[in-house]
């Protein structure tokens, strides 16, 4: 089926994007944002597929990827702001209690 | 050529010019706005695989709660533009192994096999019963045990969230 293919080049299009995105960005916030555009991309391959099967079950995983996702938001935004209010900065080079 | 391959090229384009515009934006506040047009890029791709419900779901969880709490987070903490980007190095390597992650995927692409349909629902059904009640059924009959797990899942990322933030006591 071509029409799955075109899904998938797209999706792995923007999966390669925000791992790009995710290595060369410093602020946590857009690596932040560029694990959302990897998720999304994953996202858009189990609804193509789901669709190509004529199965369902994609369509409900992508459900729980978005609950992971809100979750992920709620407690990694709450992290920054944490980080911000000890470091005041959101550069992930600031993190750098544990390395040596 | 027909109108939909057409449509689907616009969109395509749309999508991916403006998730590159996530990673090259130096204003966080720009990102996260191409950000939304391309979770917008995405629900159109969602509707026009026969899956309107998905295509809801995503403008109202993703652009709607997921991107509210991102941009309030960055004017919250009302963060500069980052003039310092990674070094070049840094900036190569990455680009790097991002290119290498699309060649992977490209090649499992070109090789890789897909298995003929094997479930029963087509476009027919779903327009005949309305692809929420098709969801919803498959939700609550196979899936409701990671269904039920997921609420503790988002327990733990509230209680996370409200101890993360809280102000200290002392």
């Amino acid at each position: 089926m071509d029409n799955l293919n075109n899904y998938l080049i797209v999706s792995a299009v923007l999966f390669s994007i925000g791992t790009i995105g995710v290595l060369t960005r410093k602020n946590a916030i857009v690596m932040f944002m560029c694990i959302e555009l990897m998720l999304n991309a994953v996202n858009l391959t189990f609804v193509a597929f789901s669709r190509h099967l004529g199965n369902l079950d994609g369509q409900i995983f992508v459900f729980f990827i978005m609950t992971v996702a809100a979750a992920e938001a709620a407690v990694g935004l709450a992290m920054f702001i944490a980080f911000f209010n000890n470091r005041e900065s959101i550069d992930i080079d600031d993190a750098n209690l544990m390395k040596w | 050529m027909d109108i939909s391959s057409v449509f689907f090229a616009l969109v395509t384009v749309v999508a991916i010019v403006s998730a590159l515009m996530v990673v090259t934006c130096k204003n966080p506040i720009n990102s996260a706005l191409s950000l939304v047009l391309t979770f917008f890029c995405l629900a159109t791709y969602y509707a026009m695989l026969n899956a309107p419900f998905m295509a809801a779901v995503q403008i109202i969880v993703y652009a709607g709660a997921i991107m509210v709490l991102i941009v309030f987070t960055i004017m919250l903490l009302n963060i500069r533009v980052d003039a310092n980007k990674k070094g070049s190095h840094q900036v190569a390597l990455g680009s790097v192994m991002g290119i290498v992650t699309l060649l992977l995927t490209g090649l499992i692409l070109t090789r890789g096999k897909v298995s003929q349909p094997v479930g029963g629902i087509t476009s027919d059904m779903i327009n005949k019963l309305g692809h929420t009640e098709l969801i919803g059924k498959v939700m609550f009959t196979d899936f409701l045990l990671p269904f039920e797990v997921t609420s503790i899942l988002l327990l733990v990322a509230i209680v996370g969230a409200v101890i993360l933030a809280k102000r200290k006591l002392s």
